[in-house]
């Protein structure tokens, strides 16, 4: 008997279609971000659900998509900043006393650690191989490490968002940006040559 | 404009740890200007530095193309319609106001 719906009247879209035209998008967004499938699968969940209870108040000054998409995201901080609490002491300063797994008291790199160019450095190729060691590699980075990574380089957040975000001090942030890079790039020359 | 002292450059002679640091800075556009100098000054005396400055500009661009490429990874049919009911639900629930 009821002819109407009770959201607010929409042309493109509306709740009853989040699923079908949104929820593998999200899901690819959160997998892409988040190591951990049947999380990224509760996150789609729990941001349909968030929406809802938002969607009254929804403006529409951006598209249905793009506002879903930082309903997520805030639940990816979410559980980055987790992640990042219980990883927290993990981090060291730039000059930890104690071995360094790269580099000699001097700075200079240990013997066994050089860089050797293994001819991805000037080419833009694509290859599948490639990018398939490159997200192995990225994965085995620590928890804290990977989100400071990956905020930085694929949703290309600014330095000081991510330490407010992450509640990371900014020396922090750069210890930690410079370590993964360094770990990243020897991951990468052990894994391709 | 100032140019390293010799003390500033000894300490720099060897420090690849602190060079590749000022590449990640750099390389992120935040990067002081005497960091800069000290940088430069290491790269023009070290080829591992400069593999290391060319491989992590490489690899900034390849993991922004392969999140781009980023395929689509679908959510299975069950939960989506597991969903659907939920959301569904929530509609049919008479209006509060």
């Amino acid at each position: 008997m009821l002819t109407t719906t009770n959201t607010p009247d929409s042309k493109a879209g509306g709740p009853n279609l989040w699923v079908a035209n949104y929820a593998d998008y999200l899901y690819s967004y959160a997998c892409s971000r988040i190591d951990d499938n049947e999380l990224a699968r509760d996150l789609v969940q729990e941001t349909f659900l968030a929406a809802l209870e938002g969607w009254e108040k929804f403006d529409r000054r951006s598209s249905e998509k793009t506002w879903l998409t930082a309903i997520l995201k805030n639940k990816v901080f979410d559980v980055y900043r987790k992640k990042s609490k219980l990883s927290q002491k993990e981090t060291v300063s730039f000059n930890s006393p104690g071995a360094d797994e790269y580099f000699e008291e001097s700075g200079h790199w240990k013997e066994g650690r050089f860089p050797e160019p293994f001819g991805i450095e000037d080419v833009a190729l694509e290859n599948n191989e490639f990018d398939g060691i490159l997200t192995s590699c990225m994965k085995k980075l620590p928890p804290l490490w990977k989100s400071v990574f990956t905020l930085k380089h694929i949703d290309e957040e600014s330095s000081d968002d991510i330490c407010a975000q992450l509640e990371l001090s900014s020396s922090n942030f750069w210890v930690i940006s410079h370590r993964a890079k360094v770990s990243l790039r020897e991951c990468l020359q052990r894994n391709w040559i | 404009m100032k140019n390293l002292t010799d003390q500033e450059k000894g300490d720099m002679l060897d420090n690849c740890k602190k060079a590749t640091f000022l590449i990640e800075k750099q390389q992120s556009g935040k990067i002081g200007f005497k960091e800069k100098l000290e940088l430069e000054y290491h790269l023009s005396i070290c080829e591992m530095c400069n593999t290391f400055m060319k491989q992590s500009a490489a690899i900034n661009q390849f993991v922004k193309k392969v999140f781009q490429r980023g395929k689509t990874v679908k959510l299975d049919d069950g939960f989506k319609a597991e969903l659907q009911k939920q959301i569904d639900a929530k509609l049919d629930q008479p209006s509060k106001n």
